[in-house]
């Protein structure tokens, strides 16, 4: 009997700790509420199915427990009831599953409009490039990583002259613009995930992968590294901060382009 | 709606009884047997034993998360090797060993009415390696550098790289040897199962009149077989680019500022190929539960299975299924972004025939006579986890939905709700069971209320609440939490909160291992069929059943395995192996 009575607790208890508990997503910075809100669609639908099995479950030990004399019914099979339940499940999961696609084709079809940045991850840090007054990134490889090029760009490629180099540091975004991802990494597995954007994506070493968002808010925001990456990997953080357009115009202006990065290292390598 | 069907309709014998070895001295008969109960004792046993070793790295593991900055020892180093042993332990050399290797063992000979596994020696052979495996698993903890640190996932570059423990050191190399070893022996052991399921039933034991338990195990078996090469090629090939400096994972690497004689390699293949093997696994571990806890529902609520025949399609379903569904765990992988739509809708779909399994347990609870017997009560706790489980497989199959989750706290709560917690509720519910088939005795009922009690209350509040530190965004695999801005003071004390409740429920199973040494001696004597139940397990002549299962005369099977509270029967079960009418459906 306590069984009944625990199982029903767990429906209440699961279903309070649910609303009241102050544990709950970070408020979002980006665009992506539509995944938000298919995670709300998934949680209702969900939680109505557990309540309704669990609580059902209570019931039956409730009512049905053993006493003396009582005897089970025989029913091996019941086609009608059978075939209501799939047909009730199938929408359930097609309610689910519709919404989902549709974000999904969102998430992976990147606006034209959409500026690059490249993000390199390496053991434990992260970098940025972003492309210069052209629009366009440098071609890089990671056989050209050098202490002086630590992002590989291929020195021979005019797109990357005067492509932005932030190593090791923060990286700045101007607010409400779409911005594609541009995730490359030069030894291990990386995920580049900023909670607040709802977004991620592994940087796989030999390929490059993307994802795309628009910051909506200003603000400081922590990068977070999400693929096991060697005992460091805890330590992988790194700071985008939001900016508005003329505060991001204003730390652009101060970084620094390849070519100025590899002028010295030009005289150098003449000797 | 259910025909009858004649009672006598059993074919007659198509070939003589297969020859016993018979052992001869007692290193035959309880070393090196060839009896597949002895195997099966071997094999739960060598699991159970590695399995506490697993359960005491977690609880490393959990002081480190609960109570940061307490326990020097913990290492980042030995916190990343406590994690990854711990999740490949209980994944493969605890659930997989247990269900195949110890509940397959037992139960496939007797619950179908053969007298032993067709191919004793190789089943013999099987448990010898398996043994092997786990002994050069166990000596990684004993090498230079210690075992490895890569995650259970064993993802490369990294798991080969200087950056984790035991990448260039001896960890991951024994690592790979030991599946390596372990899929060997378990394929001797899985083509045992699945041939004496085909081949060596006993008359009238149609496939269509087994029980559940051994529908699951046979398609988990089938399953294995299939699933395994692909591990085992991702394995062969991670050491060759170890060991041999070939690159079929390795692309070019610049490590800590050197370039690395790497190149070329595909990382992402790795990921596929072990997929392609994991994500079956999760249902190899599922499946023989699902099956163990329909005949569980069954014999203690005295009534048939609700559904059987779509309960067996859906078992054959959801195994074929699960092949295509593999990259769902790739979806941040950054593998080509199309494959979501596809994998997505795979995995929804699976959710169809998980779902009716579900029914078919609670219908079978409707108008029944429940009675509450430890069995029933882990029954019914693994139906609460698993439909908890199961349905946040729904958040994160729904590749959109993934994105935000992946590799956060809420895949742990998940994976251990769904493929953790629930198959082991089973394996207890089973254990309180079988056992008084295996040793007579019964397991004595305080003890196991309180281990009960104490698992599922305190399973339910560590992986209840994680989920919400994932919904955070608290990614997984970080022994530091404590440097994350989306981590909250109250956060901090949940996570204290949840390990102070993974110590509890680690004793709790210190208990249940003391009710089972205790209980051989000191249980109520159990006689033949304590649960009065129909299978033919519990019809032997002896108990526990002598070598050979059944007496001079193999039974003859006349109905199906849920023949319960017939009407007009003169008791509430009619065993498997008892003339007369059925009205099992057909």
């Amino acid at each position: 009997m306590a069984i009944a009575l625990v199982l029903v607790l767990v429906v209440v208890g699961s279903v309070l700790f649910h609303f009241l508990s102050p544990w709950w997503w970070t408020p979002i910075a980006s665009n992506w509420d539509y995944i938000d809100n298919t995670i709300i669609i998934t949680f209702w639908i969900t939680g109505v199915v557990f309540a309704a099995v669990v609580l059902f479950m209570a019931y039956c030990v409730f009512r049905f427990r053993h006493r003396e004399g009582n005897q089970a019914a025989y029913e091996p099979e019941n086609k009608r009831l059978e075939w209501w339940l799939t047909i009730v499940t199938a929408i359930g999961v097609t309610a689910m599953l519709v919404p989902g696609l549709f974000v999904w084709n969102q998430f992976v079809s990147v606006p034209s409009d959409a500026t690059v940045v490249e993000v390199v991850g390496q053991q434990w840090q992260w970098s940025f490039r972003l492309p210069g007054k052209d629009g366009k990134l440098g071609t890089s490889d990671t056989r050209n990583v050098s202490a002086e090029n630590p992002l590989g760009v291929i020195a021979g490629d005019p797109n990357g002259q005067d492509d932005v180099v932030v190593e090791a540091a923060d990286l700045h975004l101007p607010v409400g613009k779409p911005v594609k991802m541009l995730l490359r990494s030069i030894d291990v597995l990386h995920d580049f995930y900023v909670p607040e954007f709802r977004a991620k994506m592994d940087m796989i070493p030999g390929s490059v992968t993307y994802f795309w968002f628009t910051p909506t808010k200003t603000g400081t925001f922590q990068v977070l590294c999400a693929e096991l990456c060697g005992q460091g990997h805890p330590l992988m953080n790194g700071v985008v901060m939001v900016d508005t357009q003329e505060d991001y115009l204003a730390w652009l202006g101060e970084q620094q382009t390849f070519a100025q990065l590899s002028a010295p290292q030009q005289v150098g390598s003449a000797e | 709606m259910v025909d009858v069907t004649p009672a006598d309709a059993v074919p007659p014998a198509e070939v003589a009884e297969m020859e016993l070895y018979h052992p001869h001295s007692w290193w035959t008969k309880y070393v090196f047997s060839q009896d597949a109960k002895v195997i099966a004792i071997q094999y739960s046993a060598t699991a159970t034993a590695i399995g506490m070793v697993a359960l005491v790295l977690s609880w490393m593991m959990r002081l480190q998360l609960g109570f940061p900055g307490t326990f020097d020892f913990i290492t980042p180093e030995a916190y990343y090797q406590f994690i990854t042993m711990h999740g490949m332990i209980m994944v493969i050399y605890l659930l997989t060993a247990l269900f195949l290797g110890g509940f397959g063992n037992y139960l496939i000979p007797l619950m179908v009415g053969a007298r032993d596994m067709v191919f004793p020696y190789v089943n013999m052979l099987s448990y010898w390696i398996y043994l092997l495996a786990v002994l050069v698993l166990v000596s990684s903890f004993f090498a230079p550098g210690g075992p490895t640190g890569a995650g259970w996932t064993l993802y490369p570059p990294q798991a080969i790289m200087t950056g984790t423990p035991g990448g260039q050191d001896w960890g991951i190399m024994l690592m790979l040897v030991s599946l390596i070893l372990f899929i060997i022996g378990f394929t001797m052991g899985g083509l045992n199962y699945v041939v004496t399921v085909l081949q060596g039933r006993t008359r009238g034991m149609t496939l269509m009149r087994m029980p559940l338990t051994v529908w699951g195990i046979f398609t988990a078996t089938v399953m294995a077989l299939l699933a395994f090469p692909a591990l085992f090629v991702a394995c062969v090939m991670m050491l060759f680019d170890r060991a041999l400096g070939t690159s079929f994972f390795m692309p070019a690497i610049v490590e800590m500022g050197e370039q690395l004689q790497h190149g070329g390699g595909s990382p992402i293949l790795f990921q596929h190929l072990f997929w392609f093997f994991g994500h079956p696994e999760v249902y190899i571990v599922a499946l023989p539960a699902f099956g163990i806890v329909s005949d569980l529902i069954s014999t203690h609520a005295r009534k048939n299975i609700f559904g059987y025949r779509m309960m067996v399609w859906a078992i054959v379903g959801i195994g074929a299924l699960s092949f295509i569904v593999w990259a769902h765990h790739m979806y941040v992988s950054g593998m080509h972004p199309y494959f979501g739509f596809f994998f997505a809708t795979t995995t929804l779909i699976i959710a169809i025939p998980t779902a009716i399994k579900v029914y078919n347990w609670v219908l079978t609870l409707w108008r029944g006579d429940i009675h509450l017997t430890i069995p029933m009560l882990f029954a019914l706790a693994f139906i609460v986890t698993f439909v908890n489980g199961g349905l946040t497989g729904l958040f994160l199959g729904n590749v959109v939905v993934d994105v935000p989750l992946s590799d956060t706290m809420f895949v742990v709560a998940h994976f251990h709700m769904v493929m953790g917690v629930a198959p082991i509720l089973v394996i207890f519910g089973a254990i309180y069971h079988w056992y008084p088939k295996v040793t007579g005795r019964m397991l004595n009922e305080a003890m196991g209320q309180f281990h009960f009690w104490v698992t599922f209350l305190g399973a339910y509040l560590i992986f209840f609440p994680m989920h919400y530190i994932g919904l955070m965004g608290v990614p997984r695999r970080y022994n530091e939490l404590t440097d994350m801005t989306v981590m909250t003071e109250s956060a901090h004390n949940l996570n204290s909160f949840i390990s102070i409740m993974a110590f509890l429920v680690g004793f709790a199973q210190v208990v249940f291992l003391f009710n089972l040494i205790w209980s051989i001696r000191h249980g109520r004597e159990a006689g033949g069929n304590p649960w009065r139940a129909t299978t033919l397990e519990w019809q032997t002549a002896e108990t526990p059943p002598a070598h050979g299962n059944f007496g001079k005369e193999l039974p003859i099977v006349y109905r199906w395995a849920y023949d319960y509270s017939v009407p007009g029967a003169k008791e509430d079960f009619i065993p498997q192996n008892m003339p007369g009418s059925s009205r099992e459906p057909a």
